[in-house]
């Protein structure tokens, strides 16, 4: 047995070939923004589910020059935000920040960063079920159906039963889109919250499903709808509050359990957000006082 | 230099960072029809392919791509330097090509005549790569559409007369259809199927 | 005070830490050695070489000792490293007809030609738990059958002799073997792609779904015609040379099902055939393969598709260890985002309920 042989890897881990194969996918799902481009997905390093589709997205993408952010949760700093970040570092050596206007790429998971993304920037997204019409239709050869012939009244049923037997529209997260008047497309489950910031956004939106095999985008100033109904329109999470570490209103932000008599605070879930107001003098009613601690 | 050895010949310098500066550039301007990337490449295909067009084809086809070539191309060493630098088959068929180049100056077919996807499988549609003489001085073209925040003006100089009519009809089919890469110099530009273009009266 | 979540990366690299040390656990005894676990092991080994589509024992070994003897973790393991590996070429299919035979059964005849031959098998030892393995008992070699005996005949071919089996089936013209590693799955799938998929498919899945068909769910009353185990010439062709190489042996096993049918309009009465091979010596995957490739020939045979194991889709889908126990324990990784998204929305929710119900027990009230 050779072992000096395991530790020799590629650029990014991938080897060329299946690079070529992913960056052809990712020039037609471009072109045919919110269909998904089946890919020949590579075993990865890492677990199925936890990211290998956004791996295998970025490893493709990356060069040298670029600088990447990696986010779970909207956080920097969560245990396969880590693990994905530390893996980058080691197989491509490349820069890495948790700042979102430095970075050219940012991976994340479950969560679009609070800050507006700009041109120069590509938003990776790892995505377990890619297909929205999955949890409606389990059969990869009904939805392929549905797809090509823009039948998407089982959704909308869906929603509307919801409305009926709830009065609301009872899904919060992985809330289904309608991009550039087509296709029906799964933004991933990120809360709706954040589904309006993908609408006509000015960075390139790539999204990568390992387990599922499938590869989609939304290009720059691309429309992306939230599917709704005229009498029951698509609306956002709001929160009471604003966090209590930065106050800033209008994100989204993470209950956290204080203690085991009911005690609760929200703090922003982009922690990079978070940290950046705190920096520039703003204070929620909870902020850590550093002058008061000395 | 006989056709055999210019085969061999040409390819990346730096193959991993090379095709990966010539991907993103392509990436680019596919989410943002209109912009105009460079392409800084070292390659050096049989002539007439330039290299810029070349080092398109050594970042996308591989063994797994087959690729049609126009007559002159075909008649070329093109097929034996796309073989040995990309493993590249040539396809006989427009229809089976996930991959076409057309070189400055041949007939541009009607895009109707290669692979347009299926509505199942819009993806399995051959992607264009056609050399032109250039982006600017040309009959104004006005391009709207996703990736494209107003509205971009291209003025391309080698394009048929009919390709408005041509691209329209490409349009039409959504979301099956090719997708255009133009190359004119050292110089790129894409084209992807949801792109309309209207002529700028002038 | 709370302080956002930190030092994820200290503790993720403690927790390898301590995984290494609980990997070699007590130190005063000598640490288990590759060449152990190949030559003590080797069933696991094989498991492990199969699902992993990569015949390697000695890797594999070195993933099982890596996993602390988790299987699906090495299987995994060594998927990954495949995945690394450049490829050359693909071999020709191998002949098993002319296997160096090991071990070979069938249940279909009394004798045969080759007889039959049980090999290393646990078949008909007494399951008791035995004391002599607590030590390290000298063992006497195996007895070892004289060479040139008359050749094995594959059970089917007796059968094919007599026209009551239906042959090894073809492809169209100019078919060439996928590979569902290379190419994304695409339903319905030919026949060849789907077996790839059961060969490395998990064998506890594959086990309880051969079952099912057993006890009547998609019921194709089978009889194994033959089970061999034992090694095969692994060729690859060179068009440089112009003939075929031998890459060398490898231990497979075969398992040929034969299943009733009672033919339709294209086709006589005859038996068909579930097919299954597997890396190593791994009978139960191997027949558990065979009986899941008949159900899922449903179609071909026209037969009705009324249970899981004939449901192409639903049986590939989920056939995959790694792919299943990578979502399935992804449900561990913070979803707390989304957590709130629905926490919100049940509170919500939780508010409109009981002021509905307090609107429904002041209604009376306000009536009298």
């Amino acid at each position: 047995m050779n072992t000096t042989d395991l530790a020799t890897y590629n650029f990014a881990y991938l080897d060329e070939q299946t690079k070529r194969m992913i960056r052809r996918a990712i020039l037609k799902a471009i072109a045919i923004p919110g269909y998904q481009v089946p890919f020949a997905s590579r075993e990865m390093p890492m677990p199925y589910g936890w990211g290998t589709g956004g791996v295998q997205v970025t490893a493709a993408i990356l060069g040298p020059d670029d600088v990447l952010k990696v986010i779970d949760q909207g956080a920097d700093d969560t245990t396969n935000a880590v693990s994905i970040r530390a893996f980058f570092q080691k197989v491509a050596n490349v820069a890495v920040t948790t700042k979102t206007r430095e970075a050219t790429i940012i991976q994340t998971r479950h969560r679009i960063p609070e800050e507006k993304l700009t041109a120069g920037q590509t938003l990776v997204y790892q995505v377990p079920i890619p297909e929205p019409l999955r949890f409606l239709e389990p059969r990869e050869t009904e939805t392929r159906k549905m797809h090509a012939l823009e039948e998407y009244g089982l959704m909308h049923v869906k929603l509307y039963e919801d409305i009926a037997k709830n009065g609301h529209i009872a899904t919060t997260y992985a809330y289904p889109v309608k991009v550039e008047g087509r296709y029906v497309m799964d933004p991933s489950p990120t809360p709706k919250f954040d589904n309006p910031k993908m609408h006509r956004s000015e960075a390139l939106q790539l999204f990568g499903a390992g387990r599922e095999k499938r590869i989609y985008a939304v290009p720059p100033y691309t429309d992306v709808v939230s599917l709704d109904f005229e009498d029951h329109p698509f609306e956002i999470q709001t929160f009471d509050k604003p966090c209590a570490l930065c106050g800033a209103k209008n994100v989204y932000l993470d209950e956290v359990v204080l203690d085991d008599r009911g005690g609760r605070m929200f703090v922003c879930s982009d922690t990079d957000h978070c940290e950046d107001r705190c920096a520039n003098g703003h204070r929620g009613h909870l902020a850590y006082n550093k002058e008061a601690a000395e | 230099m006989s056709l055999d050895t210019l085969a061999f010949a040409g390819g990346f310098q730096k193959p991993v960072f090379e095709a990966q500066a010539v991907f993103r550039t392509l990436m680019d301007c596919m989410a943002r029809p209109g912009t105009i990337g460079d392409i800084a490449a070292t390659v050096t295909p049989p002539r007439p392919l330039t290299p810029a067009a070349g080092a398109v084809a050594l970042t996308l086809c591989d063994h797994d791509t087959s690729i049609w070539l126009t007559p002159a191309l075909a008649a070329s060493a093109l097929p034996g330097w796309l073989a040995f630098n990309a493993g590249a088959a040539i396809a006989d068929e427009r229809q089976n090509a996930r991959f076409a180049f057309i070189e400055k100056g041949a007939m541009l077919p009607n895009f109707c005549l290669f692979a347009q996807g299926t509505q199942e499988y819009p993806d399995r549609s051959t992607t264009l790569v056609v050399e032109i003489e250039s982006f600017e001085g040309g009959r104004p073209l006005a391009l709207t559409g996703p990736g494209i925040r107003t509205e971009e003006g291209i003025a391309p100089v080698g394009l048929p007369d009919m390709f408005p009519q041509f691209w329209a009809e490409n349009r039409q089919k959504f979301p099956r259809g090719v997708d255009l890469i133009l190359v004119a110099g050292d110089r790129v530009l894409c084209l992807p199927r949801t792109t309309i273009i209207s002529v700028k009266e002038a | 005070m709370y302080v956002a979540v930190k030092g994820g990366e200290a503790a993720i690299s403690n927790a390898h830490r301590l995984l290494a040390d609980r990997r070699r656990g007590d130190r005063s005894l000598p640490a288990i050695g590759i060449e152990q676990i190949v030559a003590q092991l080797g069933l696991a080994v094989d498991r492990v070489m199969a699902e992993a589509s990569l015949y390697d024992r000695a890797l594999a070994a070195l993933a099982i000792r890596q996993s602390r003897g988790d299987m699906i973790e090495a299987i995994f393991i060594l998927r990954a490293y495949r995945t690394t590996l450049p490829r050359f070429g693909y071999s020709l299919p191998v002949e098993t007809g002319a296997m160096l035979i090991e071990r070979r059964v069938s249940a279909t005849y009394k004798d045969l030609p080759g007889g039959q031959l049980l090999g290393p098998t646990f078949d008909y030892t007494h399951r008791l738990l035995d004391p002599s393995l607590l030590g390290d008992e000298a063992i006497d070699a195996g007895l070892e059958r004289e060479e040139g005996g008359e050749p094995i005949m594959r059970v089917s071919d007796i059968l094919a002799g007599e026209g009551l089996v239906e042959d090894d089936g073809s492809l169209p013209d100019g078919h060439v073997a996928g590979d569902i590693t290379r190419e994304p799955l695409e339903f319905p799938m030919a026949r060849d792609l789907r077996l790839q998929a059961l060969a490395r498919g998990d064998e506890g899945f594959l086990l309880a779904l051969g079952y099912s068909t057993q006890r009547g769910y998609a019921r194709t009353h089978p009889f194994v015609g033959e089970v061999r185990i034992g090694e095969v010439e692994v060729e690859l062709d060179m068009p440089e040379l112009g003939f075929a190489v031998s890459l060398g042996r490898i231990q497979v096993t075969e398992c040929q099902m034969i299943a009733q049918f009672k033919g339709s309009a294209k086709n006589p009465p005859q038996f068909t055939r579930g097919y299954g091979l597997v890396f190593g010596q791994s009978e139960r995957k191997a027949m558990a393969m065979s009986l899941v490739d008949r159900a899922l020939r449903a179609e071909e045979f026209g037969e009705d598709i009324v249970a899981p194991a004939q449901d192409e889709e639903f049986v590939i889908s989920h056939s995959d260890n790694v792919q299943a126990t990578g979502f399935v324990e992804h449900l561990k990784l913070p979803h707390y985002v989304d957590f709130q998204a629905e926490l919100d929305l049940v509170r919500r929710m939780r508010r409109e309920y009981e002021a509905a119900q307090n609107v429904g027990t002041e209604l009376p009230e306000a009536a009298e």
